[in-house]
């Protein structure tokens, strides 16, 4: 076994542990800890296939935003945590057949489907090979088009976000602008032509009323 | 050179995918915990797609990679926040709650 190879089971290991801590974890913040820590291992895995710009980028957009955006959530929602283990041992059986027919199926098509790239070489690049450089290559000339789809696709994700959980609180007292740059003097201030000298009140007729 | 054939990186994705099906059957309680799974599941596709595309030689794959990272941090973004929402008008995320809809 080489270096790499060695490198790759560690990483592989730790990877699935943690995916499966992830989805038996009793406390939702273990579990996003969990997931950081799987996405790390696999942004390793990217780094030993030598795709070191989407192993970097899943290191900074997914455990740096992502994930922070995972545990802010989880935190600011005190989420109870019942006592009888939530339904978790009748679902475990069927859930445990599923996964491994899942696992195996794959597995099986992946070893028998793919005979003719199934060597132990990776295809040959040239020495002075930028990860980085061929993929903003391609980003750039032939998925220029896709990449403005997709940066709409993200505006359009933070204007949903953001108007999904904007609300307006009912006690606030804050004035709306536009409202005030509209008031006329007149709403405000209305003047009254009172005479310069009145007659004083009948004050003694009311008092004879009340007698 | 190194050991290591297109079908290790395949497997891991495969155990990865059919790990985070388990939690998904696992986890009705919490809806957090589904989001999670999901994107687990997409780092499955991810970890093929990368593999392929270094043992094919094939840069193409990376970029589709890029592209799926776009579009589950927005699913992430819109999932949280329908979250935040659900938690706001009904105090739980439990899926089992969310009968509001039956007919």
């Amino acid at each position: 076994m080489d270096f790499q190879a060695g490198f790759f089971y560690l990483f592989s290991a730790v990877l699935l542990f943690a995916a499966f801590r992830v989805v038996t974890a009793r406390n939702p913040v273990h579990a996003v800890l969990f997931l950081m820590l799987a996405f790390s291992q696999a942004a390793a895995l990217w780094l030993l296939l030598k795709a070191e710009f989407l192993g970097i980028t899943l290191v900074l957009v997914y455990l740096g935003a992502v994930m922070v955006l995972f545990l802010f959530v989880v935190m600011m929602l005190d989420i109870r945590l019942d006592g009888d283990r939530w339904g978790f041992w009748q679902n475990l059986p069927l859930a445990a057949l599923l996964g491994a027919l899942v696992a195996v199926e794959i597995i099986a098509v992946v070893w028998a489907g793919f005979p003719t790239i199934n060597m132990d070489k990776a295809a040959p690049v040239a020495a002075d090979y930028s990860n980085t450089r061929e993929l903003g290559i391609l980003l750039y000339t032939e998925y220029l088009y896709p990449i403005q789809v997709a940066a709409v696709i993200l505006l359009v994700a933070m204007i949903a976000a953001i108007a999904l959980t904007l609300r307006q609180r009912k006690d606030s007292k804050a004035i709306n602008p536009g409202d005030q740059v509209r008031v006329k003097a007149a709403d405000r201030l209305t003047v009254l032509a009172v005479p310069a000298t009145a007659k004083a009140t009948t004050d003694k007729a009311a008092d004879e009323v009340k007698a | 050179m190194s050991t290591l054939t297109l079908g290790h990186f395949l497997s891991v994705g495969a155990i990865l995918f059919a790990l985070s099906v388990v939690g998904i059957f696992l986890n009705r309680k919490n809806l957090i915990v589904l989001l999670m799974a999901i994107e687990l599941m997409l780092l499955a596709v991810n970890m093929n797609f990368v593999a392929f595309s270094h043992y094919l030689g094939d840069m193409h794959g990376q970029v589709f990679v890029f592209f799926i990272l776009t579009v589950a941090a927005a699913e992430s973004a819109i999932g949280l926040a329908i979250l935040v929402l659900l938690f706001r008008n009904r105090a739980s995320i439990s899926v089992e709650e969310l009968n509001a809809l039956k007919g």
